[in-house]
């Protein structure tokens, strides 16, 4: 009995303690964004590793998420007779939800993950600790253009997957089934609003936000994680850790950022 | 040569994907960056049930407008509607405004039908004549209720 | 000796600390002159390498004090100790060296951060560092390129880009064989001696450090036994210093009641 009151106060401080450390953390890379000097050229670097190389699977991904949105669309719509709001259906499940979370899980898998194992491989290998030896501040230096590089490049990327997602859903509606070109575009058209897309891009936003913040945190609080794992074995789990918590966080946020905006 | 190509990528990546941006926003978010000079009219109706802000105003099918503002009359309890009319189409007199339904279950739109006057609407005018929105179960319940 | 009335430029005094419940360091008081070589010797886990982190301030401690350059850096905010980092030049482990960059670009990087020197100029200063760790011509090459020891006299270059009072080297023969440690060791004597800097290295090699060292401490289980000359060290009668010196493992008194416990978990009441 004790043993177990024990545990569930342990458990409890350090998951505030944890939570504790990965807020100021946040807090501290952010205010970081707006100190001299702006590392453009890391920045662009960032840009490409996160965004530029993000940009083959976001379109493979993009086009199938629409393709099987215009198939299942046009046999759903069908029954009902409503096959002119197939166009309204692709496009506002794409923007308001489909888009921001499919991009941003993309990047997770590619970007988190690479990121998270990179800053835990500069923590095992000393590398964090020699940045603070010559003086300069690894959050400045590692984490502010990563954390510029995902807040610009999410929003991008999950408008690049909306419209390939779009002329997915176009290329299974129209060319294959023959669903009129025009009901198609014209009932999209008619049906989304500024406050759709807007939507799209609040929540990209913030994942692209959790995406960085995750990665980044997990892999420089590797030393402090509970496993007590160094070394190469670390790395990989906190990766694993990273990966699990943003997709999660995401899906979670999502239910919390529509249910505000609706 | 290395930098240059990341450049290169980078440069591409931006591009492309604001492009795609611009689309989604232009296209179907109706932002109006070259935003076409209309004049605004206004129509009272004793119900626009289901009509929302931002609905289609068409003539002959054809878009000519939209629905700019919603209010209620609180003397008369009538609905006035504010629209933009594009300020090419001229609008006589004696048009007459009503609230139409896409298909059975699209959306409400206001359908304007020309009248025959001399005189035109000017901007801030009213369109005296409306039909306001019909309702399907107003429409089964009569049918039911005069058979019997 | 004509140490004594030269400055401490590293003053630990009574530094405990802990890494969770157990203690790693007790006590340990350690002066550190202007432009020594001080060794600070001692077996796995004997907390040399804490002691060595702590005087970077890379860990907090329990309770003590550690002076640098006349700053005290367990209370000195960030921005002073930032500051203070400017004249302090670490060699890590491993390098630390970032595996994304080239050697050049690696050496170059804290008179990228620090200064506003202009390209050229910073590209002979690299060239010089790495021409004085016998390094010519590796600036184009990346970390992973390198062998064992280009890696560590690389990452001393870096150390000693900024010309640094202080200098920390931690393991400078750790994973090399005798002939390219003992170059890394006439590399640190060399940089004493034209650099005028005050170095500190950690190490467990015996041979490297009766070379290089002024003055030699010894760590054990987280205590001071002894901090003096080569020549003294050689000559102490300490048992654990002469086990050491003879490799001998530890002798332990057998507790042998503690023993019997510790085998059959569970106190006999």
């Amino acid at each position: 009995m004790r043993n177990f009151v024990e545990k569930t106060g342990r458990e409890t401080i350090y998951y505030v303690e944890h939570a504790g450390m990965m807020t100021i953390f946040l807090c501290s890379c952010l205010i970081r964004i707006f100190t001299r000097p702006f590392q453009l050229r890391a920045i662009i670097k960032q840009l490409h590793f996160i965004g530029a190389k993000s940009v083959f699977i976001i379109i493979v991904a993009g086009s199938f998420t629409g393709m099987v949105l215009g198939l299942q669309g046009y046999y759903v719509l069908q029954r009902f007779g409503s096959l002119d709001m197939i166009g309204s259906a692709v496009a506002l499940s794409l923007i308001r939800e489909l888009g921001p979370v499919l991009a941003a899980l993309m990047v997770v898998g590619r970007a988190g993950s690479a990121i998270c194992a990179e800053i835990g491989i500069m923590r095992t290998t000393e590398q964090i600790d020699a940045l603070e030896c010559m003086g300069i501040h690894p959050y400045k230096y590692l984490m502010v253009p990563k954390f510029i590089a995902a807040i610009i490049s999410l929003p991008l990327l999950t408008c690049l997957f909306d419209v390939m997602g779009i002329l997915g859903g176009y290329f299974a509606a129209v060319v294959l089934f023959g669903v009129n070109e025009g009901s198609y575009f014209q009932g999209m058209y008619s049906s989304v609003v500024w406050a759709d897309i807007e939507m799209g891009l609040i929540k990209s936003f913030v994942f692209g936000l959790i995406i960085v913040w995750v990665a980044t945190a997990k892999g420089f609080f590797l030393h402090l994680d509970r496993s007590g794992a160094f070394g190469a074995e670390g790395v990989s789990r906190i990766t694993t850790k990273a990966v699990v918590l943003s997709s999660v966080a995401i899906l979670g946020s999502d239910y919390l950022i529509s249910a505000i905006l609706l | 040569m290395k930098k240059k190509n990341i450049e290169f990528v980078v440069g591409l990546f931006l591009i492309a994907s604001i492009l795609s941006f611009a689309w989604l926003s232009i296209k179907l978010g109706d932002i109006e960056l070259f935003s076409k000079s209309t004049y605004s009219v206004s129509a009272r109706f004793t119900s626009i049930s289901g009509l929302k802000e931002g609905a289609v105003v068409e003539l002959a099918g054809v878009r000519i407008g939209k629905v700019t503002h919603i209010a209620l009359d609180r003397e008369e309890y009538e609905a006035i509607i504010h629209m933009e009319i594009d300020s090419d189409i001229a609008l006589q007199e004696d048009t007459m405004a009503a609230i139409r339904t896409a298909g059975v279950i699209g959306d409400k739109f206001v359908n304007i039908t020309p009248g025959g006057a001399d005189e035109l609407i000017t901007n801030n005018g009213e369109i005296e004549e409306t039909e306001s929105a019909i309702s399907l179960e107003e429409l089964v319940s009569k049918y039911i209720f005069e058979s019997e | 000796m004509e140490e004594h009335n030269q400055k401490t430029v590293i003053k630990v005094k009574e530094l405990v600390t802990h890494y969770g419940s157990r203690k790693i360091l007790d006590g340990v008081n350690l002066d550190v002159k202007k432009n020594e070589i001080m060794v600070i010797m001692g077996g796995s886990g004997s907390g040399k390498s804490t002691l060595l982190r702590h005087v970077l301030g890379l860990n907090s401690a329990t309770s003590g004090s550690i002076e640098i350059l006349g700053t005290e850096i367990t209370t000195a905010n960030q921005k002073k100790l930032y500051q203070l980092r400017r004249n302090m030049g670490v060699a890590f482990q491993g390098g630390a060296l970032f595996g994304s960059m080239t050697v050049g670009e690696n050496v170059e990087l804290p008179l990228r951060e620090h200064t506003n020197l202009d390209e050229k100029t910073m590209r002979i200063m690299v060239r010089m560092k790495l021409e004085v760790m016998n390094l010519a011509g590796v600036e184009a090459l990346m970390p992973s390129e390198l062998s064992g020891g280009m890696v560590k006299r690389a990452a001393l270059a870096r150390a000693v880009i900024m010309d640094p009072t202080l200098l920390f080297f931690d393991e400078p023969s750790a994973g090399l064989d005798p002939v390219v440690s003992a170059e890394l060791d006439e590399l640190i004597i060399l940089l004493r001696n034209a650099m005028n800097m005050t170095i500190v290295v950690v190490t467990h090699e015996l041979e490297s450090a009766f070379k290089i060292a002024d003055r030699i401490t010894i760590l054990d289980e987280g205590k001071i036994i002894i901090t003096d000359t080569v020549e003294n060290i050689r000559n102490s009668n300490l048992t654990q210093v002469q086990d050491m010196l003879n490799r001998r493992p530890r002798q332990k008194e057998l507790d042998t009641e503690a023993y019997l416990d510790r085998l059959t978990g569970d106190r006999l009441q």
